[in-house]
């Protein structure tokens, strides 16, 4: 039984996990803005749950906007669940490129939430897990921060921003306990990308959470879900600057 | 795009899909689910007009562990309802060949499956729901509230108003296996007597027919079915299959007649000549296709119909026999004939079932022909006092509906009440049920 603090956890991957997560067993805490959203949510979690399972999803109201209560927040999930194993970050904000060009303020929304917003959840998260003597920070990235790409150059450059600071606090605190798990989903559909084109391998967010399970259980640095995107990425990562700017994914 | 399963007809449009099914349906023309209606249930009534997804919308809200009642967001499958809940001894109280539908789906369509004879439609079942009328407005509806929009929303297609979350009885179950049994049968005639005989003491039953009849029409084999006790399953572990994905839209030659000939005469081959018994798994049982994701990809791009009618019982053999005779005058192929016998009818205002035996008939499109078969196949069901599933229909004539479903004004008169204006609509509404596009 793990004690785990998630974000995010009310929708898309983020539900997935959350319910993957309570139907073993764990106990929960979701942060999130709504309480209608949180206690819908709550009550899913403790419907599915078997009869004797470990106990009732605490509820946060959180607002990820306000850095200056994700210390609060946490405090609160930690001191209610009786400590904190694991922090789970899934929200995120996305818009099409051509939105973001179009729109100042969708901009900001998305450049703020993905990275200001996010690392400063993440720092809070990671002074706690470490005073409590370590445990495991996963948050969710993407495969759009892999590589610029014309479709996603905005949303992609907050998710490789999320990624080198992950990635560095994962350098820097592995030793000391703290486990950073970054995780790069593919296309994976859920309301954030409904209307999207559907590329290749594209999965749903029931399909992706078992691997993002084992990867928190493990303390995988870097996992790619489905795994097949590690592959696709790989390729395209190498491919030449001449053929990027003539290909339209 | 979008589609049903049998991939056409093709209206462009897509869905606005959300967690939050009250907002998204707000100026929404047409809900739809998993898409699994076989024709032009869920597609827009007009290219581009406004759908709504519920698929995402899939929380529990409730669940009685004592009673059975599940009170849940309109989006949650069936799937999900027996994966989550058969390990604490409940199912499904109805359920159709496939467990990728959703609620608001199984309500909407008023989905049988076969247990009809013992259980009745999904709708008798249902204790409430809540939907968004075609004024916007939120409402409650059950047997006792708001009766006549409850009654006109089970089987209603989706028309009334957009299902918001729904409230059903599951059912009680004493273990996670089913002991079935199935027999082979030489001919129609056969067929139907095996079954009916069997429904006397098996709460499920089914007949598949080999319509193409290689060695001659009529063979098929009849599967009866229930729950295990706890000591016939002697607490066998119970795994949930794997589902592997079709790989792509197969060229419209593969599937050939001749090929599915000899398919058919490889599964009678299968089956044997004797009574087969045995404790089998409720995936096999209920859903044998659901492992094998979008196999409607089998049949092509130019997809497939799925034609399905009831004929009372006192239409008789001998025009059983005249359907299929039809078909293949009119150059169908029948690829796969699943038969069954419905009970009484239950309460939905447009539910399809009534008294009387159902052909489901799978046939590859093609063009003209299909819509021959068709035409040619209603004439005769219109003729006999039946009628077909528009769950599954794309082909059938609005004036060969309206000849076989004398009870359309009175669904649309309650329409009207809850949707003056007359916004929620849809393809099929368009073609059979007189709605403007």
């Amino acid at each position: 039984m793990k004690r785990i603090a998630i974000v995010g956890g009310t929708k898309g991957i983020g539900r997935a996990v959350a319910r993957r997560l309570a139907a073993r067993g764990d106990r929960l805490a979701m942060l999130g803005r709504s309480e209608a959203d949180l206690g819908a949510s709550a009550g899913d979690l403790a419907a599915r749950a078997p009869a004797a399972s470990a106990g009732e999803t605490v509820t946060i109201r959180f607002d990820l906007s306000r850095p200056e209560t994700c210390g609060e927040a946490l405090d609160e999930a930690a001191s209610r669940l009786g400590g904190l194993d694991a922090v789970i970050v899934t929200a995120g904000a996305f818009g099409t490129q051509e939105a973001l060009e179009a729109d100042a303020a969708a901009r900001e929304r998305v450049l703020s939430t993905n990275f200001t917003h996010t690392i400063q959840f993440c720092e809070a998260a990671r002074t706690r897990l470490l005073a409590s003597g370590g445990g495991t920070l996963c948050v969710l990235g993407s495969v759009a921060g892999d590589r610029a790409r014309k479709p996603v150059v905005l949303y992609g450059a907050t998710k490789a921003g999320l990624a080198y600071y992950l990635q560095g606090v994962d350098l820097r605190h592995r030793a000391a306990g703290l486990r950073v798990v970054l995780v790069k989903p593919g296309f994976v559909r859920t309301g954030m990308t409904a209307g999207l084109p559907e590329p290749p391998f594209a999965a749903n967010p029931e399909d992706v959470a078992p691997a993002i399970i084992r990867a928190i259980d493990r303390g995988t640095a870097q996992v790619y879900v489905p795994g097949i995107w590690r592959l696709v990425m790989l390729v395209i990562r190498w491919l030449p600057v001449a053929v990027m700017r003539r290909v339209t994914f | 795009m979008l589609s049903g399963w049998g991939r056409w007809p093709v209206m462009p449009g897509h869905e606005r899909l959300s967690e939050d099914l009250a907002a998204v349906t707000c100026g929404a023309t047409l809900t739809r689910g998993l898409g699994r209606s076989y024709g032009d249930a869920s597609l827009p009534a007009a290219p581009g007009a406004p759908v709504a997804g519920s698929r995402l919308a899939d929380r529990v809200i409730g669940f009685d562990q004592e009673t059975g009642v599940l009170h849940a967001e309109a989006g949650l499958t069936l799937r999900d309802i027996n994966r989550t809940l058969l390990g604490r001894g409940w199912f499904v109280p109805v359920t159709p060949g496939t467990a990728f539908v959703t609620l608001g789906g199984a309500v909407a369509s008023d989905v049988h499956g076969k247990n009809h004879h013992s259980a009745g439609t999904f709708g008798s079942h249902v204790r409430g729901l809540r939907l968004r009328a075609g004024t916007g407005a939120i409402v409650e509806a059950s047997p006792g509230i708001e009766p006549e929009l409850f009654d006109a929303t089970v089987g209603g297609m989706g028309l009334t108003g957009h299902i918001l979350d729904v409230e059903v009885v599951l059912r009680r179950v004493p273990s996670m296996w089913i002991v079935g049994e199935t027999e082979y049968v030489p001919d129609l005639e056969s067929l139907l007597s095996t079954m009916l005989d069997a429904d006397r003491i098996w709460p499920y039953t089914l007949a598949w027919m080999d319509g193409l009849g290689a060695g001659g029409r009529g063979r098929g084999v009849v599967y009866r079915g229930r729950w295990a006790d706890a000591d016939e399953a002697r607490g066998r572990e119970l795994a949930w299959p794997r589902e592997i994905a079709f790989p792509a839209a197969l060229p419209y030659w593969a599937l050939s007649r001749f090929g599915m000939r000899w398919f058919n005469e490889g599964v009678l081959l299968s089956y044997g000549r004797r009574v087969k018994r045995g404790l089998i798994h409720p995936q096999r049982f209920f859903y044998p296709l659901d492992s094998l994701l979008e196999w409607n990809k089998a049949y092509g791009r130019r997809g497939f119909t799925q034609y399905q009618c009831v004929l009372p019982h006192k239409a008789g053999l001998a025009v059983y026999r005249k359907v299929f005779r039809t078909i293949d005058a009119q150059g169908g192929a029948p690829y796969v004939v699943v038969i069954k016998d419905f009970g009484a009818e239950g309460r939905g205002r447009l539910s399809f079932p009534c008294p009387g035996v159902t052909f489901s008939i799978d046939m590859p499109i093609a063009d003209g022909t299909t819509q021959r078969v068709v035409d040619a196949v209603n004439d005769i069901v219109a003729a006999e006092g039946g009628r077909v599933y528009l769950s599954k229909d794309a082909f059938t004539r609005a004036e060969h509906y309206r000849a076989m479903d004398p009870r359309i004004d009175g669904f649309n008169a309650i329409r009207r009440r809850w949707d003056p204006e007359g916004r929620i609509r849809s393809a099929l509404s368009v073609r059979l049920l007189g709605d403007v596009a």
